[in-house]
């Protein structure tokens, strides 16, 4: 009974060392630099202590449920030996958690305001719509395609760094071309689509991947999914505001 | 009473609008298990509680950064950046930009950029994952804090940036070249990590107090647009961990190395004296 009350008394301070430079930085400015008060005391605490229980929480689950399926299924698809369906999942896998992303779904709209702003789609709500839903598609499957490439380059094996730096030229052409109102939006947008449960799960799926086949190493080509997840949206992103125009 | 009624009610919001983002990934996960793995999951039961632990724990940590940091963080991003607090007021603007007039603002993003990032639990979770594969060799504190130093110095010079209004692709692909640079001379072992740290930094603390810095100072500089200048922190945020994690790799491997080197030459002055002795 004790045990486990002691193990959440121990995650919870360990949470709280996590928070605490933020804690820190905005009593600092609010107190110090601003010199204002602190506006309703009770809110503010009560807050903190739920982002504590809710760090905590989420840290067990991690380790309880998002680590565990990630691996169960690189290893269960290692066994399997289709590598039609593991790319076929790996597409899923990025398309469908990026489609529902909140933070994509708001950078989307603030860009087909700019567009409308800039002139190059109509100011009318219709075609807002379906240049955010535009710019979302675009983003969703160039996560699936950069998710499918990083799985088969852990099958192959293929060093990450000629696809990164490969990706790096990509973006450097498309920059060049691109309409410089949506250059921003581009670069901004491979750093949002990348979710606090999707991470995890990639992560999991592609060390999973590289300690089931022979002759990978999981440090060396388990990770680098997530890069590919943030580095594809950019072409794609400016290759769309290249199309609308 | 009302305002605990009020709480149960947002509260229901936000863990709705969780479930509804986890939604596609359990779909798509089940999916596959059922219909192509065709296997039972090992240990249902606790990976069944674990989702629910993570969505509770997702839902409530979201809920009190609205209640409690957000808030309270986008006001100062508002208050830094207004012209007020930089010119005492815009009729004492002098009418050229001088940066250093924004120094506070720096001193914050700096600050915001490294305990927001120390905060991320998707960071915290990459860490322990290569914690974890490298058998300890990668501390996940050295890790999360050469992340952090990476996010604070990327937003710092973010906002720079979109004060002085200097193209932001010139910041991106000079970064570019260091990280090419860096990669021929970093360990090996350490270039997928830092890759990957780059789009792990920048999710559910970072993003909404990086973007409101960003948009604030984009609407009161003046000569800056909102909607031209006000994106690309985030893209500073992303480029740079990826050099500070490779410079950490280089420094610790340096060190080690220098290390080795000084006790192997206590080694051959201690094996020369015990030759000396047996003459």
């Amino acid at each position: 009974m004790l045990r486990p009350l002691k193990a959440l008394f121990f995650s919870l301070l360990g949470s709280l060392r996590d928070l605490f430079p933020i804690i820190i930085v905005i009593g600092f400015f609010q107190l110090v630099v601003l010199q204002q008060p602190i506006p309703d005391l009770v809110s503010l605490l009560t807050g903190i202590l739920f982002v504590l229980l809710g760090l905590t929480f989420f840290m067990f689950g991690l380790e309880m449920g998002l680590f565990p399926i990630g691996e169960s299924m690189a290893h269960a698809f290692a066994q399997k030996g289709s590598v039609m369906w593991l790319l076929i999942f790996a597409f899923a896998l990025g398309f469908g958690t990026t489609i529902a992303e909140p933070a994509l779904i708001a950078v989307a709209a603030e860009s087909a305001q700019i567009a409308a702003e800039g002139g190059v789609i109509d100011k009318t709500e219709a075609a807002m719509k379906s240049y955010a839903t535009g710019l979302r598609l675009t983003v969703a499957v160039s996560v699936g395609l950069a998710i499918l490439v990083g799985v088969l380059r852990i099958l192959k094996g293929w060093p990450i760094h000629y696809l990164i730096i490969g990706g790096y030229i990509g973006v450097m052409i498309m920059t060049t071309m691109a309409p410089k109102s949506i250059i921003g939006i581009a670069y901004d947008s491979g750093g949002v689509t990348t979710s606090t449960i999707t991470v995890p799960l990639v992560a999991a799926l592609g060390v999973g991947l590289a300690s089931s086949i022979k002759g990978r190493n999981p440090m060396v080509d388990g990770f680098g999914l997530i890069a590919f997840a943030s580095l594809t949206p950019m072409i794609f992103v400016m290759g769309y505001g290249m199309v609308i125009n | 009473m009302a305002g605990l009624l009020q709480w149960f009610v947002d509260f229901g919001g936000v863990l709705l609008s969780t479930v509804r983002d986890v939604l596609p990934i359990i779909v798509i996960l089940l999916g596959f298990q059922i219909f192509v793995l065709r296997k039972a999951i090992p240990n249902l039961r606790r990976v069944i509680i674990g989702f629910a632990y993570v969505i509770v724990g997702l839902a409530l940590f979201l809920q009190g950064l609205e209640q409690a940091l957000f808030p309270l963080g986008r006001l100062m991003a508002e208050q830094l950046t207004n012209p007020e607090f930089i010119y005492n007021g815009l009729e004492n603007f002098s009418g050229t930009i001088h940066w250093q007039d924004y120094k506070w603002v720096y001193v914050f993003a700096v600050a915001i950029g490294f305990s927001t990032t120390i905060a991320e639990p998707s960071l915290m979770a990459v860490a322990i994952k290569a914690n974890e594969v490298s058998g300890g060799s990668i501390g996940v504190w050295g890790l999360r804090i050469a992340v952090a130093i990476g996010v604070a110095i990327g937003i710092g010079l973010g906002a720079f940036r979109i004060v002085t209004g200097y193209p932001l692709h010139w910041f991106i692909i000079s970064g570019y070249f260091v990280v090419v640079i860096q990669t021929f001379f970093a360990p090996k072992m350490i270039v997928p990590l830092a890759y990957d740290s780059g789009g792990v930094t920048t999710s559910t603390v970072t993003v909404p107090l990086v973007a409101a810095l960003g948009l604030g100072l984009a609407e009161t500089v003046p000569g800056r647009n909102p909607l031209m200048d006000g994106f690309g922190l985030i893209a500073f945020a992303s480029l740079f961990p990826i050099i500070a994690v490779m410079a950490y790799a280089q420094i610790s491997a340096f060190m080690s190395k220098r290390k080795a080197a000084r006790i192997d030459t206590r080694l051959t002055k201690l094996s020369t004296a015990k030759i000396n002795l047996k003459r």
